[in-house]
């Protein structure tokens, strides 16, 4: 990350227009943008600049397959059309530095049948306050 | 053989036909969903990334979520619905219209209706689509196939991947190749800009330091049984400069080259469609060129948000059961493209009402002004603040502008 004096540039995605921005670090708290049309793109590059976070969206297994593991007849066949694993997401945005840590967290947890909606997934996630919810029901 | 009566059969039972099917029952038709997947969803179901729903819902929601909330009105409104269910044919007869259908727990079925809505979607552009060179071993995989391998069925196609085309879902593939611990090479694109929108650059490769190649062909696929590579030329001044090809090594080949609406059951059934869209051409009720068949969704044209198709798709239900009542536009006027506009749906207006157009352009720019003229009058202008052909347009059409119009007045929606 640059200091004092460094400049950054960044395009804007708050909008379609993608204004570039120049960044200026002035102190660790404060920072100057150029090449912004509108407010909201300073405004975007102080958080992308100081503490950038993203939904993530990802997939846990579902605990239920392995005794439903037919390999011959209808049951085989159905199962070939049965989802394998449940989409889940933060409920907001996710600290950017911690995501591989988190993506480590859900390819390793296993969720049990039946799953609704919105239900959580894994609560505090990391310790960071936000949770992990299901995108969908399953039953 | 099964045989059913609606008012009305939806075919396809993603967002558009759930939309449209919600629409329909809500004007008092009777109405069933034919879908061909196991459940009701669409494609939304693979799409796991968030960014749905904003217009809709007021909430940035992702693909399963967005689908299942629509799902639930659906349930809630106990619209019937035949999934594992695929549709053969359409064939108008009379003033009905039948259905036949085939599912592995029914066998074949006939349906009649007097309304039809396509909802099918569509299709992804392949490699024949698009002629790469070279041998044909195994890891070339369009988008979104391998979104449905990695999200639904939980495989993942590859280690190391170059993807091919810079539309949205290669670039979401990319982060979510990622993610799961795929290293991705190259994004190429054969266009100076790219295909898809600046925040999935900005956040599918910036985020992973992914390269993109804008201006570069893929002029071979190497390897014999599997992927082992491929060459990259750049284009120059139009043409290929192959001095400068290079090579990225790789085992997986992801194709984003566009979208294609899925109209087979439309031609069959006498549809006529508009090659500027490859989806029917639409009057201003969004009816196509046999009476009783409408068309919303992807199949009518492809969208760029799922919020602007459940929006048309319910138009769409609305103005089949106007249709189903005996209602018909009085008088329709002709929608022309005019500058940098590639394409206008529907190509019809009702001066009589309010008409919602969807158009897109053909240019990237900024500070654009979208003009209407009416015989070479103008009657409307709105700034565009930018503009780019994967950014659908709108714009409104009403008696305020279209009330003066003659009988045989030409509408034409420009870009400047």
């Amino acid at each position: 990350m640059p200091h004092g004096g460094h400049m950054q540039e960044m395009i804007c995605i708050t909008c379609p227009i993608g204004c570039h921005l120049s960044i200026e670090k002035i102190s660790d708290e404060e920072i100057s943008v150029t090449g912004n049309k509108c407010q909201r793109g300073a405004q975007y590059a102080r958080e992308e600049l100081l503490s950038p976070k993203r939904v993530v969206t990802a997939t846990c297994r579902l605990k239920q397959l392995s005794n439903q593991t037919a390999t011959v007849g209808q049951a085989a066949a159905d199962s070939l059309y049965k989802p394998r694993r449940v989409p889940v997401r933060t409920a907001k945005a996710f600290p950017k530095e911690r995501i591989p840590e988190l993506l480590t967290l859900l390819y390793q947890h296993e969720v049990s049948l039946p799953v609704e909606r919105g239900q959580v997934i894994i609560p505090d996630a990391l310790g960071t306050g936000i949770d992990v919810i299901a995108e969908r029901t399953m039953a | 053989m099964k045989n059913f009566n609606f008012d009305a059969v939806v075919i396809g039972g993603g967002a558009a036909g759930m939309a449209s099917a919600l629409e329909l029952k809500k004007r008092g038709s009777s109405v069933v969903i034919i879908e061909r997947e196991e459940e009701l969803g669409g494609i939304l179901m693979q799409c796991i990334h968030n960014g749905f729903g904003l217009i809709e819902f007021n909430e940035e929601l992702s693909g399963p979520e967005f689908a299942q909330r629509v799902h639930e009105q659906v349930e809630a409104q106990t619209i019937p619905s035949f999934c594992g269910t695929t549709v053969l044919d359409i064939r108008p007869e009379g003033d009905r219209k039948i259905v036949y259908c085939v599912s592995s727990r029914e066998g074949v079925m006939q349906i009649q209706a007097r309304a039809i809505i396509l909802a099918m979607g569509c299709r992804e552009r392949n490699r024949g689509n698009i002629r790469i060179p070279g041998s044909r071993p195994s890891g070339v995989f369009t988008a979104g196939l391998a979104q449905r391998l990695v999200n639904i069925e939980g495989y993942i196609p590859g280690k190391d991947v170059v993807i091919i085309g810079s539309g949205d879902i290669g670039l979401i593939m990319a982060r979510r190749l990622s993610w799961v611990g795929c290293k991705v090479h190259a994004v190429v694109e054969i266009l100076p800009y790219p295909s898809g929108l600046t925040r999935n650059i900005v956040q599918c490769l910036n985020d992973f330091n992914i390269p993109l190649y804008l201006s570069h062909l893929t002029t071979e696929i190497y390897g014999k049984d599997r992927v082992e590579g491929v060459e990259i030329t750049p284009i120059q001044n139009g043409a290929l400069v192959y001095e400068k090809s290079f090579r990225i090594p790789c085992d997986t080949v992801l194709l984003s080259v566009g979208l294609v609406p899925e109209n087979e059951l439309s031609r069959n059934a006498g549809v006529e469609i508009n090659p500027a869209t490859n989806g029917p051409w639409v009057d201003s009720t969004l009816m196509t060129s046999v009476p009783g068949i409408f068309a919303c969704g992807n199949v009518l044209h492809v969208h760029d948000l799922v919020d602007y198709v459940v929006e048309e798709a319910r138009r769409a239900g609305s103005f089949a059961a106007d249709w189903l009542a005996g209602k018909h536009p009085v008088r329709e006027l002709r929608v022309k493209t005019g500058a940098n506009v590639r394409y206008i749906n529907p190509s019809r207006v009702d001066p009589s009402r309010q008409n919602k157009l969807y158009l897109r352009s053909l240019i990237v720019k900024n500070d654009s002004v979208l003009e209407v003229k009416v015989d070479n009058r103008v009657v409307k202008q709105l700034k565009k603040a930018h503009i780019q052909p994967s950014e659908m347009l709108t714009v409104s059409l009403g008696p305020d502008e279209l009330a003066q119009s003659g009988m045989d007045a030409q509408i034409e929606v420009s870009l400047l």
